[in-house]
């Protein structure tokens, strides 16, 4: 018997998505289930944005559909270059408006009291009153984070979360993740960082406006699989079990700085 | 002294106006903050000169002017809003097409039948002379409208401002949103026009917000002192113009001006740098 927690959340069946008649993705079918953990990767302009969007339903596919589950609520973290980190907003201004709220402009009780409680589990509940531009990258990321858990969803997308940060907090972002994943939230990121993300993560898609492959890192992070995906040959090295990626294009072999002599 | 200094108020006509241009600061105070946050104080300017073609055509049709350059305004308005969202074409250029052809069909209006130039010097520069009581009643209720719509809307405003993408993923139906916040802006205008005047009603728009945002990093707080700078400019600019003996809308725009020097240089560093991001408001999404 088909129980709805057994039902997939999303599934894009057969998707061509367009701007101005130019197919960004094609023929794209991908499940997502309650419990995945799942990273898109592929180089820019490969479509990455455009798939969150048409789950997210603000693009709408020129062909195929994406169906959702019933009731699904979806948490969305842009790319933090989108944000506009000047605007006069605090921590627990920025992460409220994802409230729906009642007549009134000020948070209820009960709203204080979710916000409070999304802050502390992030590990930012003292920084409430901040202003968004003093924290961190990590913090900021954790911020739009927990607007969008505030939300209670149960697929969380992120688009490139790991963009521009150090590789602590890049760590403490991937970690935060596989908690919140472990917790029941469904996890869909898009990332450009092969060794420091993706190789990490239990399901890769390689996109490059369509499917080259989908699976477990080890499955897909071969050199056949990113050279269609990235339109260059790649080496994958084995590190203590873990895929790492590196560069095998001719003559782009990265040599040591020399100080020119004199 | 006192005699003098109070010798304003023993005039009607010129306690209305002080009433007007108290409301009105306010008014563009508070819807100011959207403006300038949204990054849209061109529209506010442009607006204002488009309506102003309403203006005209209601007098030339002698048609009510508040009826007529309200439709006028709202419709500009709605259009603006649409061409700024959709992309049809460059919003600079459209808008710019838009609303200086509506501008320039006014001055052909007025020109065509003999419009009397003091007529069409007030409404360019404002002009307290003919403020009637109507008209103070008449901005309050826009006033108290565009504060409850701020009021009960706090929220979903907040959201569409500061990140529209965001917010129409989160079930914001941000193009209401945006249109509810436009015909706000256009009937402030409208109200606001003959006080404050089509050419300095959108410095009346910003210069509120950029001092309030040079004062704080709260939107609430932001918000209020958005408000009270305006109407303290409002009152202060229309105070003097009595003395001074020359437009309402420069005064009080001056007086806008000179608080945000001091502003400006109260503040330092720290004003400076939350005043500078003002123009950075434009989201850029890569879309691949």
């Amino acid at each position: 018997m088909t129980t709805a927690a057994s039902l997939p959340l999303v599934s894009i069946e057969g998707v061509t998505c367009a701007y101005d008649r130019r197919a960004v993705l094609r023929d794209i079918d991908l499940v997502v289930q309650r419990t995945d953990f799942v990273g898109v990767v592929g180089p820019s302009g490969s479509g990455k944005t455009t798939l969150l969007r048409a789950i997210l339903g603000t693009v709408r596919p020129v062909r195929g559909r994406v169906v959702t589950g019933a009731g699904l609520t979806c948490g969305y973290v842009p790319q933090v270059g989108s944000v506009d980190w000047n605007f006069p907003v605090t921590v627990s201004e920025a992460v409220l408006m994802a409230r729906k709220g009642g007549l009134l402009p000020w948070a209820s009780s009960d709203e204080k009291r979710d916000v409070a409680g999304v802050l502390d589990r992030l590990g930012i509940g003292d920084l409430g009153r901040r202003h968004i531009r003093e924290l961190s990258g990590g913090q900021q990321q954790r911020v739009f984070i927990a607007r969008a858990l505030v939300r209670r969803p149960q697929l969380l997308l992120l688009d490139e979360p790991t963009s521009g940060v150090d590789v602590r907090t890049r760590h403490d972002v991937l970690h935060l993740l596989a908690e919140l994943n472990f917790d029941g939230l469904a996890v869909v990121l898009t990332t450009h960082d092969l060794n420091g993300i993706a190789a990490h993560l239990p399901q890769l898609v390689c996109l490059n406006g369509e499917i080259v492959g989908s699976g477990a890192p080890s499955d897909v992070l071969t050199p056949d699989v990113l050279e269609r995906t990235y339109g260059a040959p790649m080496d994958v090295l084995d590190h203590g079990g873990m895929p790492i990626v590196v560069d095998r294009a001719p003559g782009a072999d990265i040599l040591p700085f020399r100080r020119p002599a004199g | 002294m006192t005699a003098s200094l109070l010798e304003p108020f023993q005039y009607g006509f010129l306690r209305h106006g002080l009433a007007v241009a108290v409301l009105a600061g306010a008014l563009c105070g508070l819807i100011g903050v959207y403006v300038v946050l949204k990054n849209m104080s061109y529209i506010g300017h442009g607006l204002s000169h488009a309506i102003f073609g309403g203006a005209a055509a209601s007098a030339v049709l002698s048609f009510n002017f508040f009826l007529g350059a309200g439709m006028w305004g709202v419709m500009s308005a709605l259009l603006i809003g649409r061409v700024t969202r959709r992309r049809i074409i460059g919003s600079d250029a459209a808008i710019g097409v838009i609303t200086t052809a509506s501008f320039a069909l006014g001055l052909a209006l007025f020109g065509l039948f003999g419009v009397a130039r003091k007529s069409v010097d007030a409404l360019l520069f404002g002009s307290i002379l003919g403020v009637s009581l109507g008209d103070v009643w008449l901005v309050a209720a826009v006033t108290a409208g565009a504060a409850l719509v701020v009021f009960l809307r706090y929220r979903v405003l907040l959201f569409t401002t500061f990140d529209p993408e965001v917010a129409a993923v989160s079930g914001v139906d941000t193009a209401r949103v945006d249109a509810l916040l436009m015909t706000v802006l256009a009937l402030s205008l409208l109200v606001t026009m003959r006080v404050l005047g089509v050419v300095l009603v959108a410095a009346a728009l910003v210069i509120p917000a950029v001092v309030a945002r040079m004062l704080t990093n709260s939107f609430s707080r932001m918000l209020w002192l958005s408000t009270g700078i305006g109407a303290v400019c409002g009152f202060t600019g229309m105070y003097l113009s009595y003395f001074l003996d020359i437009s309402s809308g420069a005064t009080i725009v001056l007086v806008g001006a000179a608080l945000f020097t001091v502003v400006f240089a109260v503040t330092g560093s720290t004003g400076r740098r939350r005043a500078s991001g003002l123009d950075d408001h434009v989201h850029i999404s890569v879309i691949s």
